[in-house]
């Protein structure tokens, strides 16, 4: 097993987590703040890929594709939350977790509906295209290279608005006690819209960014949305930076798994027997160090509320 | 104002008279449409006695289901290729009988409840949703990566399974089956609800705080209603594989558990026949909508988010003007 592979794979499980962090922020966002679980996130992933995908193949920019799938989720996050999520903010987990599964129903049929069931494309920028030399003489994919920066200056930018903006303030504070910023005056219906939209956008980018390396598909964002829920449980639900630390450890632990599991086992045991159980261990390596940190805290590394 | 108890009677009656009327006109494909509800149903009964009683949404029991199809696949599958099933302690050529595989799927799928039970009951409210979910897209995965039982193809049995002195491959015979199953089951679901055990349980859903104080455990009142459950999901998921002859990693996947939760509400939480009219109204659905549109899906969203925006208390509590059980 060579450094220059381990490297790779480290790369692969680095970007693999930016991008779970784009959607696990999201969702975090909302569950902190507005105390609702939003199934329809992974719609709104799908959203973002097909409108950057639809926009990049009629006019060849895949700048304004991302442009488009900013907005598209943005605006599709902002009128279901003001169509229906509004109405759930009270209600009990179960109507939540209800009402958003009919909304991806709705998204996944209705996207069936105006694009097809075959799968759509969006070619990787020709800036960004081919590989770059890293030191070290590693040759590595420059759009997967941009993903990781890409991934890390959204989470700063995240951070910078949570906590050095008036916005943040107010989403701080609306995590702590929504009467009480109602009552000093902060419109709380525009900031959950907007919080909302927020939310959307982000998944809509990851949408867009992912959609440039795997196909864009009716039905992709819901492994992604369970993913991303595997994140901020690991994380503690509220917490953006568990959600960080959380998307990176699902990201390396799938990716390096799926390497390295089959290579540990073949030290014991015969080739064919490892290659297949430890693929099969690999499978289910986030899942079993989910159960884990669990069983140590019960409300993730970095929750504060059960 | 209709009484619970009749409309209860009426689905009963109906469900039994349906396919009757199929037999009498010959028309076998309705009376697989109806066996299809009623397993479905068995599995929902199954389901909402964590979701309706416990008053834990459990997102994941696709699990249970896809366990159960699981060891009918594999039992079936050994009996019919006359290879052997090594299980470490002991080795097994398989079965074709249903009620060894009823036993085993079962079994297995208590186990699991008991193991996942175990840890995700230590969370509550949208940590256990998304916990459970997970769970459920961890089998999902293990079945697609188990290349010995078919990968992401699945197993398919060509002759269903058999039943001492009836002959299953008429549909019928096996719709009665599944008929008294899931009536045994509704029968005690019922002795069940209005057992010690029942009782503790619903005061544990109302508050957890209150039940301790009087000395119940809400914890192993939750796990044992959630074993049970998954017990009833796994046969139910062994049947459903019977019906179909196959089974493969959809029989785990986030949709179905979604649907399970989805024909509870339709009929009503916590209601004993609830899960039974919310089986039968969402194959018709299936049936209808689905011969009208590929895209069915959309309308079945539409009127699930009608029923949770402005419907509570599904269909029976519409048509009892009740409330259901809070979750």
């Amino acid at each position: 097993m060579s450094t220059i592979l381990i490297i790779e794979q480290v790369l692969n499980g680095l970007q693999f987590g930016v991008m779970l962090f784009l959607m696990a922020a999201g969702l975090t966002l909302i569950f902190g703040v507005m105390g609702l679980i939003n199934l329809a996130h992974g719609s709104l992933y799908m959203v973002g890929a097909f409108a950057a995908a639809a926009v990049a193949g009629a006019t060849g920019s895949f700048f304004l594709g991302l442009v488009a799938a900013l907005a598209a989720a943005a605006l599709a996050g902002a009128v279901i939350e003001m169509v229906v999520i509004r109405r759930l903010y009270a209600a009990p987990h179960l109507d939540q977790v209800l009402a958003t599964f009919a909304l991806i129903l709705i998204f996944s049929e209705g996207t069936r509906w105006v694009f097809g069931s075959f799968p759509l494309f969006l070619d990787i920028p020709v800036g960004l295209a081919g590989p770059v030399t890293l030191p070290g003489g590693i040759e590595y994919p420059l759009y997967r290279l941009a993903l990781i920066g890409i991934g890390l200056a959204v989470g700063l930018g995240l951070w910078a608005l949570i906590e050095r903006t008036r916005i943040g303030i107010q989403i701080r504070a609306g995590e702590n006690d929504r009467e009480m910023i109602a009552a000093l005056g902060v419109d709380i219906s525009k900031l959950y819209t907007l919080i909302f939209a927020l939310g959307a956008a982000l998944a809509g980018l990851a949408g867009a960014l992912v959609g440039a390396i795997q196909s864009v598909q009716v039905g992709m964002g819901e492994p992604v949305l369970i993913l991303a829920f595997v994140v901020i449980v690991i994380g503690g639900i509220g917490s953006i930076r568990g959600a960080f630390i959380g998307a990176l450890l699902v990201g390396l632990t799938d990716t390096l798994g799926g390497v390295f599991l089959p290579e540990l086992f073949k030290l014991f045991m015969e080739t064919g027997a490892a290659q297949k159980s430890g693929s099969a261990i690999a499978s289910m390596a986030i899942y079993i160090l989910m159960g884990l940190v669990l069983v140590w805290r019960p409300t993730g590394l970095f929750g504060a509320r059960g | 104002m209709i009484n619970e108890r009749m409309i209860n009677a009426l689905v009963l009656a109906g469900l039994l008279a349906l396919p009757l009327y199929a037999l009498a006109v010959d028309e076998p494909f309705t009376i697989t449409l109806v066996t299809r509800a009623v397993i479905l149903a068995l599995a929902a009964v199954g389901l909402n006695i964590v979701l309706g009683f416990g008053g834990m949404v459990s997102f994941g029991h696709a699990v249970f289901f896809g366990i159960g199809g699981y060891a009918m696949g594999i039992l079936a599958y050994h009996a019919q290729t006359y290879s052997t099933l090594d299980l470490g302690l002991f080795t097994t050529e398989g079965t074709k009988l249903m009620p060894v595989i009823w036993l085993v799927a079962m079994a297995v799928s208590g186990l699991v409840a008991l193991i996942i039970g175990l840890l995700s009951l230590r969370t509550s409210g949208v940590y256990f949703i998304m916990i459970t979910l997970a769970f459920g897209q961890m089998f999902f995965y293990f079945a697609i990566s188990w290349a010995e039982y078919g990968g992401e193809d699945g197993v398919s049995i060509y002759v269903r399974n058999s039943f001492p002195g009836l002959n299953t491959l008429v549909p019928i015979q096996f719709f009665a089956i599944c008929f008294v199953i899931l009536c045994l089951v509704l029968f005690l679901k019922e002795r069940l609800r209005a057992s010690p055990f029942g009782l503790a349980l619903n005061a544990a859903r109302q508050s957890a705080t209150r039940a301790e104080t009087v000395g119940l455990n809400p914890m192993r009142l939750r796990l044992v209603a959630f074993v049970i459950s998954g017990m009833i999901t796994g046969l139910a998921g062994a049947l459903f594989a019977d019906l179909n002859r196959f089974v493969s990693p959809s029989m785990f996947s986030w949709q179905l558990s979604g649907e399970l939760i989805v024909l509870i509400i339709i009929g009503g939480a916590g209601r004993l026949m609830g899960p039974v009219i919310g089986a039968c109204v969402f194959v018709a659905l299936e049936h209808f909508l689905g011969g009208l549109t590929d895209f069915w899906h959309v309308y079945l969203g539409l009127i699930l988010l009608g029923i949770v925006l402005f419907g509570r208390g599904g269909i029976i509590g519409m048509l009892t003007r009740t409330e259901g059980a809070h979750v």
